[in-house]
């Protein structure tokens, strides 16, 4: 029985602790600390206590002394419970303490919204009027994401940051506003302490203040779907004048809703570029390296084109082909041309790709379930989930990428927002023959003819803002 | 002796007449106890069988290739709800409730047998139901055994096709067979009691399954009430839980549910369900050591008072499991305060067990070495329930590792220790033979340092903030290496423990053919069980009189008498006579 | 979630209160023999079904006191529109008072040995129960027609939820009537149909009540 003993030693030897705090919430750890001091001293003396009866009176035989019969003893058991009542309330007396203090936001702090969706963070500024405006799920759509209402003057200027990582200033106080545009979410960074869940239909909040400089994890806490575990974002403390240089390059509410669709006939020369290798139509050359881009949303190469300008995509040095592409999208001299040349890459007429790969097509439709949650059943991409249709996409290219992705090739860069996600995703898909497997079944996925009636391909073909 | 005829009346017992109806349709407490236990471990095992796999992912995510994260959900899910309400609810109300009762309190059997059947074959329909989700489009729902709508009936979540309705369903019947048991639990322990047994002079298991069983009966209608929501928001397009959403980008037509309306729903039988597993492990622990102490259980009054104290506060703490949920946040003052409250009983009745230990003649037998454990590990999981009903330090460790090495302790960990111990204890009295004691001792070390080894390390991924329910942690910054290297020793570990098992069944079924006999009272115990004229008892319990009672459960080592127990039904005059 | 933690007051309250009067104040280990146990001095005790039965009410009564937590929960959102209730719910009512007066009546009649007043007193509860469940199903095809549809709008929702509940566990005491008619016209004595009878009938008394304040609740809110 000594060994029940001997596994307390463990306590002391463990290495883990908390990651160092980045936040006000010292209190938190100070509560922690106590408490863990007062069940641990409990925890070693009843056990203690515990090892020591069973070792003084176990059993020896013949000759052992017979067990005292002692039904009870009221003194001894109303002082334990007197002692153990002042153990709990020291305990829960700081824990209240600075509970009310969590409850109770600070008159001074800033809000900010961040805003839940499967599976990514988007958050939104208060613009010059310091006040949010209203927002509601029935206004949002493709144009207008976070839903804000748009006849609402105080929420023109608000900033909308359709990105998982925000930037905030050192020292002053943040009341996070939470809203979840569908299920539950739980916003949490683990050196800040403090974490609550995101319910759609109502606003829940928290609040902290950063005081250590530097970038720390959102994680999503609460379970959100199949893809909780890749629902992280980025919280950036800078300092004050840091801060504010980010916050002005973002665009406001009312820019946001200013901005047109591309023009596909200023496109079309900027294409001409392009063609060499990804074809006239945009039908791509597999003896090139080169994908094929008829079919594709705009909203994805728009993405994807700006990610090879700025050096996210086609960085990593193992990206032999991707490194080919990065100088090619850097001819493209602005967002403006990016958006031109998507938007006529969009009226191309779609050529059905090559099919090379042979697998196990059966066996592909069930691991592809997972795929078909964000990539849909039929691989037709979904804007609102940041996933570009696969279906029609040629399989020498998918390929490169699922091992890209696996490999942390692809994905891995900071600034490539939902690469990170499918860098976790594609985990699940083990080895060649995985890979193989849900390839032929993605080519066995019926064509997408142009005209789609449900919103979800609508917003696949027109593409978002 | 009107009484006698008091006690026996309304028994017209249905003797079996043939295979079927002995072992099959059987209406006989006894046979219907060892069915739900069957069953009970049949389906536990499936969900041993489901935690492995998950662990075998987290534990080595870039060599084995097993399940895809739809899996990882679905096991999750599929894992918790089966150990919390097919095994160990299912077996400790239905199948130590139903053995134990009648005999513990002299009843001949259940008050309603027919009823008693009904319940463990609509127990059997419920966990088909459970298990054909397995089978269906879609697989089963992998919501997270809370349901938490929206998520757990939209499409992103693995079985939002058939496996929410086919688990919502199943747990409907499973409340329904509940019911019916529950019923005749507490009817028995009102009505059927043999003369002389007073409230105060049951075991504290009987006190313990009781107890539970009125929480059950009145806490899982909150279950079926929210159960039967959500089927309708699912199937009918209701909007009791289901808020405006936009769902992958396309407006829903529900509005203006609340999701913490479930919430409060689900944990208002969440929360009672914990008590419902730990009150009867509560009794039979207090047993267990009084019996393999050779010394009463000390301070009795105190631990009946405390397990009924635990039971009504047990519906008031429901929302700390809320606490981050989004709800005001000004409750959390109210529950914080009541749920550390609720440690003060909990506490006195661990003192009171070691108590029991101090100045006993222990004799360490398979049975006590489990009680032991038992003791060990609810220490453990109880204090590290004090951190997390603490509101504010609630904050940084909810979804994280330590909540599940906190639950997994309190309500997994424990009470399968008492399951064990409860089966070698009762082993003998149940098939008339003795297992291998040896065999146990190998089992139950292995069993107790595996399990702590798995838990105890999660402890501390959890203060580092390893959030849980997540299929693969590679890519977050602040979780070093060697906390993924924690996480192999972990898995490691857990299959050892699962491996650990085969010990349990070979000796169980070895020597259920081969054992020694045992003797009608092997321990040397007081209670009515062991007194029964045959072992195993026989339909009717007892012979053609019931058992008078004449004294409380725990009479060992009394000063004075010549052995160190005096059964229960041992008439006072008699002490001498008998012993000699 | 006021309307439930009354009950488990209340519930936990009885309990406590019973625990006492069983005296677990006493310490067991003091008294020898069986002189301590005193039931068979209350003359009070009830037969075992129908204890049984009051376990049971008691977990309907939860659960119907959650669905009404739940209702009041909702009502607080702003999405929920009352609807108008039905004025044949009037009639209704009337009808299930009638037909737990009429099993009131016949359980009098059970232990009165008058065995041509139960026949008749048995019908009428059946004849009345069946016609309010009937008026329910006609309600609810009114509400719909009137344009209130279980999914529009959660005040309907719940209305159908509560009156099908209701309507189901009436249907379930339906079934057990027809089991004790059953047995009268095959002419089984009345000392045994007695405690069928005298279930029956508290299972009735209880269901009006639910009725009346589930009624109460719909038409002040």
């Amino acid at each position: 029985m000594l060994l029940v003993v001997g596994s307390i030693a463990f306590h002391f030897l463990s290495p883990w602790w908390f990651t160092p705090l980045a936040s006000n919430w010292g209190a938190i750890d100070d509560t922690i600390t106590i408490t863990f001091w007062v069940t641990g001293a409990v925890f070693v003396a009843i056990n203690l206590f515990m090892a020591y009866s069973v070792f003084r009176f176990r059993n020896r035989g013949e000759n052992s002394k017979p067990a005292k019969y002692e039904p009870e003893n009221t003194k001894l058991e109303v002082w334990l419970t007197v002692v153990t009542a002042i153990g709990v309330a020291a305990m829960l007396a700081p824990g209240l303490y600075v509970w009310n203090e969590f409850v109770n936001v600070p008159e001074e702090a800033w809000e900010l919204e961040a805003v839940g969706e499967q599976w990514r963070w988007t958050f939104r500024l208060p613009g010059k009027d310091n006040k949010h405006g209203t927002s509601d799920p029935s206004f949002v759509n493709i144009d207008n994401p976070l839903g804000l209402n748009p006849n609402d003057a105080n929420g023109q200027d608000d900033l909308i940051v359709m990105s998982n990582i925000v930037h905030i200033p050192i020292d002053r106080p943040v009341k996070v506003l939470l809203r979840s545009k569908d299920v539950l979410h739980d916003f949490a960074v683990a050196q800040f302490r403090v974490k609550m869940d995101l319910v759609p239909g109502l606003v829940s909040y928290l609040w902290f203040t950063p005081t250590k400089l530097g970038t720390y994890e959102i994680l999503c806490e609460e379970l959100c779907g199949l893809a909780h575990f890749t629902m992280r974002g980025r919280v950036v403390v800078d300092t004050q004048e840091d801060f504010e240089a980010w916050r002005d390059s973002q665009m406001t509410f009312a820019e946001s809703m200013q901005i047109g669709p591309g023009d596909p006939i200023a496109g079309q020369s900027l294409y001409a570029v392009c063609a060499a290798c990804h074809g006239p139509e945009g039908e791509g050359n597999v003896a090139l390296n080169s994908p094929k881009l008829s079919g594709q949303a705009d909203w994805y190469l728009r993405r994807q084109i700006g990610y090879f300008k700025h050096g996210i995509r086609g960085a990593h040095e193992d990206d032999v082909y991707g490194k080919q592409m990065a100088p090619m999208a850097a001819v493209l001299a602005d967002e403006t041309a990016i958006r031109n040349v998507s938007a006529y890459i969009k009226t191309l007429p779609e050529h059905r790709g090559d099919y090379s790969i042979t697998g196990d097509s059966n066996r592909g439709r069930n691991l592809y379930v997972t795929c078909g949650t964000c990539h849909g059943l039929n691989g037709q991409g979904n804007y609102a989930l940041n996933a570009p249709r696969l279906n029609g996409q040629e399989d020498w290219y998918l390929k490169r990428q699922l091992k890209n992705f696996r490999q942390g090739i692809r994905g891995k860069h900071p600034f490539d927002l939902f690469g990170q996600q499918m860098v976790s995703m594609s985990q699940m898909l083990r080895n060649d023959t995985d890979i193989n497997d849900v390839l032929a079944y993605i080519n066995t996925l019926p064509p997408i003819e142009p005209p789609l009636t449900n919103q979800v391909a609508e917003a696949t073909m027109q593409g978002g803002r | 002796m009107t009484y006698v005829a008091l006690a026996d009346r309304g028994q017209e017992l249905s003797h079996p007449k043939s295979f079927i109806t002995k072992y099959i349709w059987s209406q006989d407490h006894k046979v219907i106890a060892i069915q739900y236990g069957l069953i009970a471990i049949a389906v536990g095992l499936v969900a041993l069988g489901l935690s492995v796999t998950m662990r075998v992912q987290l534990g080595f995510p870039e060599s084995v290739s097993i399940i895809d994260p739809s899996e990882y959900m679905q096991f999750v899910t599929m894992h918790g709800m089966i150990m919390v309400i097919y095994l160990l609810t299912a077996l400790l109300l239905g199948g130590f409730g139903n053995y134990l009762i009648p005999l513990m309190v002299g009843a001949r059997d259940m008050v309603f047998p027919y009823m008693n059947m009904l319940s463990v074959w609509v127990y059997l329909v419920s966990v088909i139901i459970l298990m054909a989700s397995f089978f269906v489009t879609g697989g089963p729902t992998g919501a997270g055994w809370t349901l938490y709508p929206p998520q757990a009936i939209l499409f992103g979540t693995p079985g939002a096709e058939w496996g929410i309705i086919l688990m919502l369903v199943s747990l409907a019947v499973f409340i329904v067979a509940f019911t019916m048991g529950g019923l005749n639990y507490v009817t028995t322990v009102l009505q059927a009691r043999t003369r002389g047994m007073t409230m105060m002079r049951m075991p504290l298991s009987v006190w313990g399954i009781f107890t539970a069983t009125i929480l059950g009966l009145l806490a899982f209608p909150a279950l079926l009430v929210s159960a039967i929501m959500m089927l309708l928001d699912r199937l009918l397009g209701t909007s009791f839980f289901m808020p405006a959403i936009v769902h992958m980008g396309e407006q829903t037509a529900y509005g203006g549910g609340s999701p913490v309306l479930f919430q409060h729903l689900f944990w208002f039988f969440g929360h009672p369900e914990v008590y419902i597993v730990a009150l009867p492990a509560f009794g039979i622990v207090s047993d267990l050591l009084s019996v393999h102490a050779r010394k009463n259980i000390f301070g009795y009054r105190m631990m009946v008072w405390a397990i009924v104290g635990i039971g009504g506060l047990s519906f008031i703490v429901w929302a700390h499991h809320m606490y981050v949920s989004g709800m005001n946040p000004y409750f959390g003052f109210f529950f914080a305060t009541t749920t550390l409250i609720i440690a003060v009983p909990t506490a006195i009745k661990v003192y009171n067990w070691v108590l029991t230990l101090w100045q006993g003649n222990i004799h360490l037998t398979v049975p006590m070495l489990f009680a032991i454990g038992f003791i060990f590990t609810f220490i453990h999981g109880g204090l590290t329930g004090i951190f997390l009903g603490n509101v504010v330090v609630d904050l940084p460790l909810s979804d994280t590792y330590f909540v599940v090495a906190h639950f997994l302790m309190v309500m997994g960990v424990s009470p399968i220790l008492v399951v064990f111990g409860a089966i070698y204890h009762w082993f003998p009295k149940v098939t008339g033979k003795m297992f291998n004691s040896t065999l146990g001792k190998f089992h139950f070390w292995f069993t107790f340092l595996g399990t702590y080894s798995i838990y105890l390390p999660m402890h501390y991924l959890g203060f580092l903030g390893v959030p849980r329910r997540y299929y693969a942690y590679e890519g977050i910054d602040f979780i070093p290496e060697s906390a993924l290297a924690m996480n192999t020793g972990i898995t490691v570990a857990a299959i050892f423990v699962a491996a650990t098992q085969i010990l349990f069944f070979v000796n169980m079924i070895w020597s259920l053919f081969k054992g020694k006999p045992a003797g009608p009272n092997p321990w040397n115990a007081t209670t009515l069980e062991w007194q029964t004229p045959q072992t195993p008892p026989i339909h009717g319990n007892w012979g053609p009189e019931l058992p008078q009672v004449y004294r409380w459960a725990y009479e060992y080592s009394v000063p004075g008498a010549d052995k160190d127990f005096t059964p229960q039904n041992e008439p006072p005059a008699d002490v001498e006579v008998a012993a000699s | 979630m006021i309307t439930i933690i009354i009950f488990i007051f209340a519930a936990v309250g009885i309990s406590y209160w019973w625990l006492l009067r069983q005296r677990v104040l006493e310490k067991p280990w003091l008294t020898e023999g069986t002189g301590v146990d005193r039931r068979e001095d209350l003359a009070s005790e009830s037969p075992t079904a129908k204890t049984g039965l009051i376990v049971f009410l008691a977990v309907v009564t939860s659960m119907f006191s959650l669905f009404i937590s739940a209702y009041f929960m909702r009502m607080e959102l702003n999405d929920w529109r009352p609807l108008d209730e039905p004025g044949l719910l009037w009639f209704n009512t009337l009808l299930l008072i009638l037909g737990s007066l009429s099993i009131h009546k016949c359980a009098r009649s059970a232990a009165n040995q008058d065995a041509n007043g139960v026949k008749v007193t048995l019908l009428a509860t059946g004849i009345f129960t069946g016609a309010f469940v009937a008026g329910q199903l006609i309600a609810w095809q009114q509400l719909n027609e009137a344009g209130y549809a279980l999914r529009s709008n959660p005040a309907n929702a719940f209305f159908y939820l509560f009156t099908g509940i209701h309507g189901l566990h009436l249907l379930g005491g339906l079934w057990v009537w027809s089991r004790t008619s059953i047995r009268v016209l095959a002419g089984v004595e009345l000392e045994q149909i007695k405690l069928s009878v005298e279930l029956c009938r508290n299972y009735w008394h209880f269901l009006l009540v639910v009725w009346i304040v589930i009624f109460a609740l719909l038409l002040s809110t």
